[in-house]
């Protein structure tokens, strides 16, 4: 469904990512953690073709996106949805015409039916009578899903998630990863998370991919990480213990 | 319209590698600005469906900078008129000074005077919004959900200026000979009815086309600057802090730069 081959970049002289490969199935959820300038956020820009790598391949349903641009990359963005760090949304539009920006853009569905649908997706995401207020006036948790709506909204079939718990107190957190998880149940999409929260890679990820100096160190299924004969990933996951992170990942329990 | 990552670049060896990266970075960041403006300029058709937002950019524009430029027009006529009717008071000829104002305001401040205005009150204001969405990836989200951000943000900016740049010229020129009258009149003696058949005696239609193309190009370099800087702003609140002051200094020295082409080529 979407794969990186041996994906190479450079920025400013310094390598960020060295012979990168990973490959997401349709209906999985890939998890890449990592600490702070591993190049996590380098590797999901690639996906989405807002960077272009110096060596390698970006491939979405088996086609080129590395080679993309103009109409054909519009195109291939249109099997992606994105929730950024910060939400990014547009701080003089209110959140309706947010969320229904890229409806509109597209000049498909009358009014009636983009209300319909921006109500819907502020229903799957649990937020509700929020849609006349403008970015500002929400919290965090609050942006992070209003940029859940706007990124399933043109129901796409893969949804990347940019630190989705990023800034978020641990209840939050965890209330993210509900949604991450409920949305994958229910709208059956193939999922990339980027992020350093090993609670939260734990319980969303089918397969965790641990991004180290610009190379993968391991990929696997939760329980292949937790157990994993690297020393790199042992000191990542004992740096991240604490009661709260034994009971979520000590047991293997997951949140679903 | 392509999305402009954030670049990294390592510090130059020497002064001949400073010299020539910042030489090929101009060239390279005029052709971007172009192909900007350019892009903007295909989005036209897009006009009528952004109605809204055109015309809350021509309110920007236009409206929001009248006060200064009216304060500013006011005085430059004003000084225009002391400084040169003092001079002709000398040799008798004060009542030849609103031929001067006049001739001066539509030739050649009264465009640039307002370029000047708009360049450091609204092509600030431009490359700073554009530049917060910038950092706070509103622009990559655009790109993601297939927005083009040359029609989005770019195409009402400029159709904002392309409006509202002429006709505060305009504008300019008349408060500017206004004020002036105002001087000759009270510091000069020279009556409002002489002043006005001398100031537009000598104001032929070329002198008018002219001032007003004037207007219209520095309303294009400022749009291109503005948002140029701001869709390639990079480093969070120093980066749109440097976007700002660029969109300032490189259309205050192209409108200077044009100006004078302008008039070469016309004159």
């Amino acid at each position: 469904m979407l794969e990186l081959r041996n994906i190479h970049k450079s920025l400013g002289g310094k390598a960020v990512l060295e012979d990168v490969s990973l490959r997401v199935e349709h209906g999985e959820t890939l998890v890449v953690v990592g600490s702070s300038g591993a190049g996590k956020s380098v590797a999901l820009q690639h996906m989405i073709g807002l960077m272009h790598p110096d060596r390698g391949e970006v491939l979405v349903d088996g086609q080129p996106m590395h080679k993309a641009t103009g109409s054909r990359l519009a195109r291939l963005r249109e099997y992606f949805g994105m929730l950024f760090q910060g939400g990014a949304m547009i701080n003089w539009m209110n959140i309706f015409d947010n969320i229904a920006l890229p409806l509109r853009e597209r000049n498909r569905w009358s009014e009636e039916e983009i209300a319909e649908r921006v109500h819907q997706a502020l229903a799957l995401v649990s937020l509700e009578e929020v849609e006349h207020k403008m970015p500002v006036q929400l919290s965090g948790g609050m942006l992070k899903r209003a940029g859940l709506a706007r990124a399933i909204i043109m129901r796409p079939p893969i949804i990347l998630y940019d630190e989705p718990t990023s800034g978020l107190d641990p209840i939050l957190s965890r209330n993210i990863d509900k949604l991450i998880l409920h949305l994958q149940k229910k709208l059956e999409v193939t999922s990339v998370v980027v992020t350093h929260d090993l609670i939260s890679a734990f319980s969303v990820g089918d397969k965790v991919a641990l991004l180290h100096q610009g190379r993968i160190a391991i990929v696997g299924t939760p329980e292949e990480f937790r157990h994993a004969d690297d020393d790199f990933v042992q000191e990542f996951i004992n740096a991240q213990k604490c009661p709260e992170f034994e009971a979520a990942t000590g047991k293997g329990d997951r949140v679903r | 319209m392509q999305y402009y990552q954030p670049e990294y670049w390592e510090p130059p060896g020497n002064f001949l590698e400073k010299a020539g990266r910042q030489t090929l970075l101009l060239l390279r960041d005029s052709g971007r600005a172009l192909l900007i403006l350019a892009e903007a300029f295909a989005c036209l058709k897009d006009a009528p469906r952004r109605h809204r937002e055109v015309f809350r950019q021509m309110c920007n524009c236009g409206i929001r900078s009248l006060g200064v430029t009216s304060m500013v027009a006011l005085f430059t006529g004003m000084i225009l008129s002391l400084q040169a009717g003092l001079i002709l008071r000398m040799y008798g000829q004060e009542v030849q000074v609103g031929t001067l104002v006049s001739q001066s305001m539509v030739r050649e401040m009264g465009p640039f005077m307002t370029a000047l205005i708009l360049a450091a009150s609204v092509g600030s204001a431009i490359a700073a919004e554009l530049g917060t969405m910038q950092v706070s990836n509103e622009i990559a989200a655009m790109h993601v959900m297939s927005v083009n951000p040359a029609s989005f943000l770019v195409m009402p900016r400029l159709i904002g200026f392309m409006v509202m740049c002429p006709v505060l010229t305009v504008y300019t020129n008349v408060l500017g000979v206004t004020g002036g009258m105002l001087v000759a009149n009270t510091q000069l003696g020279v009556s409002p009815s002489a002043y006005y058949d001398n100031a537009i005696q000598f104001l032929g239609n070329k002198e008018v086309y002219v001032g007003l193309f004037k207007a219209w190009v520095f309303s294009l370099i400022i749009v291109a600057v503005a948002c140029y800087q701001g869709l390639t702003t990079a480093n969070g609140a120093v980066g749109v802090g440097r976007a700002t002051r660029a969109t300032v200094v490189h259309s205050f020295l192209l409108v200077l730069v044009s100006g004078y082409i302008i008039t070469r080529i016309f004159y």
